[in-house]
């Protein structure tokens, strides 16, 4: 009966899209304040129904009825309740409902905080977001229907894919659609500002925090996908350039320069058009990651919800959405004039350059992705397209995006000097090659790999920390150490993602640089040594686990006779789904991870056993959480709040001429 | 016949990436053989190298590619080997030939254009009308005071 009740609902609110998606834009047309009122209950009760429907959803995995088909082919009693709980959208269906939740979330919010837009905009942007709304729901309930019965429900269930009965991957996916969705808002915002033919610093303003969210979680999202790769597949490699991890970078790559275009709409009323499209761009890739995902077109570790039937519908809406768009701003973008002007030598250019080459970098990234599809269908060549490609490929626009950023962080908007900016940095230019010669000296070895992310680090990190630094006048250090405190929280968060940013390049290279591996069959007994470690097999132990066997090993590790730690890597077997894992054990340090694997039995006795030692490993992640955290501080900042729920107009930031 | 072949070797127990019976005693030539590893895919997998992949195939590529290298050949020799076996499919990292030079050309291609244009459009503006000379400060001054 509930199930019926959650199924009911989320027909309702199908319904609720649809009036969402007509009624406040003909109002909005018309100009008529009553049709345009309509968007923002109907926004509010389009949340509520899917909202309760999800809850039924998540109510039926709880309680493990297995007259859902859903919950019966993915989810078993002796399962634990938090991966219960997550099996909810470990699954096709489950996670597009999800995904419905957030979409409704986000119209939503736009709905219950967007009080300071001008009540046309609101009415046509909470339109736009109903129309996608009721794509989806469509998507939903005619392909993807997770409410289905079983007509005689089986006594258990086929449990959820033992791969994904882990923190960091539970959590992974809630994150992500967070972004991906998010995203659909920024989308929402472009469209309408194109039917209403305006775009405004104020635009800019209004549009900067749902990005800035949407980049936020996939910043997030990504890096949970990061870690749990790291630590459960056994070796350690944190990215793979696969599909379906490439469908959610794109996203993210056009989400920030979006967020650095909006910046100068905002100041400066100059790249409208610009940030517009990026903005449907950014919507758009999401779409297409959403089609790569599901539709199976392009093989990856990642084939968890295939179905090239509804990969096609995916690929309908992703039409409609991104070609509609794309026809608007090609009708509108003319009208939009830029107002402010910059010399060649300005913060605004520097963000140009910064949009170059993440657009480039994202593009570096798609043809990559799509080329083995095109490659068969137009030129009949069977090839792939790997790691070492997109190593090749890539790398060189984020070394250079990591040089141009602390310069052009420091330029001044309108016209600057490259002299009067590079000053206040010289100190940690120097610095960053010091350390890089330095990396170079006592590395063995002569890879550049290491020392150039030693200098990028530096200098990116060095960059925010004078930026930060000169901002806060010229007088005694206490004095300016006390106004670097009162700097608006933007300044905070921007140097914050910047810093974040530096990390994560440094400890990409330092890991991948200076990592140590070592493959062995050992005895019960035998101890060996891993650079200035010794590891040693002391016990393997077979023991049970709630729904899986384990084969479980002690290894301790030694350092100059002192015992260090004690690892317990372990080998799992999932009798339901008749699936095998590796659980690594890994001892976490701020400058290196041990991490040790057990392998199988080897027919002569002994165990193979995996040892690496991979330095700097969290600051890979680390980076991506002050990536994150400085998204948070800039959200936080007064401005934004003030901006969003202000109703008095902004004043035009028109410069004198 | 071969279909049934792969279905066997998925299958098969869950093997290991790189196990020690196969490495090689000779450590450069071992580091020669994973670094080749790494850029060949798995024939039958979901896009793994042969040295991340699990499969009996992968293995077994692995050991041939080591027997290759033993024997004496050199880098490109061995690739060629693998590649005239299993077709470019298993490059990872596809050659610069044909049509793959859209590929490896398209983003430093749209790089140039991006800049020339940004460029331009930048140019194009109308000028930062030049900051104040001293006479015309002067100038300005006299009338604020006035």
């Amino acid at each position: 009966m509930l199930n019926e009740l959650g199924h009911f609902a989320l027909i309702l609110a199908f319904g609720v899209a649809i009036v969402q998606m007509i009624v406040p834009m003909v109002g909005a047309h018309r100009g008529n304040a009553g049709w345009m009122a309509v968007a923002e209950p109907a926004a509010t009760t389009q949340f509520l129904l899917v909202a309760f429907s999800f809850a039924v959803l998540t109510w039926a995995f709880v309680t493990s009825d297995f007259s859902l088909q859903l919950v019966y082919a993915n989810s078993h009693t002796d399962k634990p309740m938090i991966y219960k709980i997550t099996g909810v959208w470990g699954n096709h269906e489950g996670s597009m409902l999800l995904w419905m939740v957030i979409l409704a979330l986000f119209g939503a919010f736009a709905a219950w905080f967007g009080g300071g837009l001008p009540p046309r905009l609101r009415a046509r942007v909470l339109a736009v977001q109903g129309s996608i709304g009721v794509a989806f729901f469509a998507f939903v309930l005619f392909t993807s229907n997770p409410f289905l019965r079983l007509a005689e429900p089986p006594l258990n269930g086929r449990d959820l894919n033992p791969l994904l009965q882990d923190p960091g991957l539970a959590f992974h996916p809630p994150f992500l659609y967070l972004g991906y969705v998010g995203l659909s808002m920024s989308f929402s915002f472009a469209v309408a500002a194109l039917i209403e033919g305006r775009v405004d610093a104020a635009w800019g303003r209004w549009v900067r925090p749902w990005t800035l969210a949407a980049w936020m979680f996939l910043t997030v999202g990504i890096a949970l996908g990061s870690w749990w790769a790291y630590y459960e597949l056994g070796w350690g490699g944190f990215w793979f350039w696969d599909p379906v991890e490439n469908a959610s970078f794109m996203p993210w790559l056009i989400a920030a320069a979006l967020l650095h275009s909006a910046i100068v709409v905002e100041k400066r009323e100059a790249l409208k058009s610009w940030t517009i499209l990026l903005a449907i761009l950014a919507f758009g890739f999401s779409l297409l990651g959403a089609f790569i995902v599901r539709s199976g077109v392009l093989t990856s570790v990642h084939a968890f919800a295939n179905d090239p039937e509804r990969g096609i519908l995916i690929l309908i809406i992703l039409a409609i959405f991104l070609g509609g768009a794309l026809t608007l701003f090609a009708v509108r973008a003319g009208t939009m004039e830029a107002k402010g002007v910059f010399s060649t030598v300005s913060r605004e250019s520097a963000l140009i350059l910064n949009n170059i080459l993440l657009a480039v970098s994202c593009l570096v990234v798609f043809i990559g992705t799509i080329w083995p599809l095109v490659a068969e269908m137009l030129f009949d060549r069977t090839l792939s397209v790997g790691p070492p490609f997109f190593d090749a490929a890539f790398t060189p626009f984020m070394v250079a995006l990591a040089i141009v950023l602390p310069l052009g962080s420091i330029l001044a908007w309108k016209r600057g000097t490259l002299g009067r900016a590079a000053k206040p940095l010289m100190g940690w230019l120097i610095l960053a090659v010091a350390m890089a010669a330095l990396a170079y000296a006592i590395q063995s070895g002569n890879s550049a790999l290491g020392p150039i992310g030693v200098a990028l680090g530096v200098w990116v990190v060095g960059g925010a920390i004078a930026d930060l630094w000169m901002r806060s006048g010229r007088d005694g250090w206490q004095t300016r150490l006390r106004r670097m405190g009162r700097l608006p929280r933007a300044d905070w968060g921007k140097a914050t993602a910047h810093i974040g940013m530096g990390v994560t390049i440094f400890g990409i290279a330092a890991m991948l640089a200076w990592e140590k591996e070592d493959i062995r069959v050992a005895e019960v007994g035998d101890r060996w040594a891993v650079g200035q470690f010794e590891f040693q097999l002391d016990d393997v132990a077979q023991t049970r686990g709630p729904n899986y066997l384990t084969t479980m090993a002690d290894i301790s590790v030694w350092r100059e006779d002192q015992q260090v730690t004690l690892l317990r890597p372990e080998k799992r077997f999932y009798p339901v789904a008749n699936m095998p894992t590796t659980e690594a054990a890994i001892a976490n340090g701020v400058l290196r991870d041990l991490y040790v694997v057990i392998g199988d039995p080897q027919e002569q006795g002994g165990w193979a056993v995996r040892v690496y030692i991979k330095p700097f490993a969290n600051w890979i992640w680390g980076g991506a959480i002050l990536m994150a955290l400085g998204g948070c501080f800039s959200l936080s900042d007064r401005r934004l709040r003030v901006g969003a729920a202000a109703a008095k107009k902004v004043p035009d930031a028109v410069p004198a001429e | 016949m071969t279909r049934l072949l792969v279905v066997l070797m998925l299958l098969a127990a869950p093997l290991w990436a790189v196990e020690p019976g196969e490495m090689l005693d000779d450590p450069v030539l071992e580091e020669r053989a994973r670094d080749l590893s790494q850029g060949l895919r798995c024939p039958v997998c979901r896009n793994e190298s042969i040295d991340e992949s699990n499969a009996a195939l992968a293995k077994e590529l692995r050991i041939v590619l080591r027997e290759r290298l033993v024997e004496g050949d050199t880098d490109q020799q061995a690739v060629n080997f693998m590649v005239a076996r299993y077709g470019e499919y298993v490059l990872l990292r596809p050659d610069a030939r044909g049509a793959n030079l859209i590929l490896w050309l398209a983003a430093p291609a749209l790089l140039l254009i991006a800049l020339g244009i940004g460029w331009m459009t930048i140019r194009s503006r109308k000028p930062v009308p030049d900051a104040l000379t001293d006479a015309e400060k002067a100038e300005l001054d006299k009338i604020l005071r006035s």
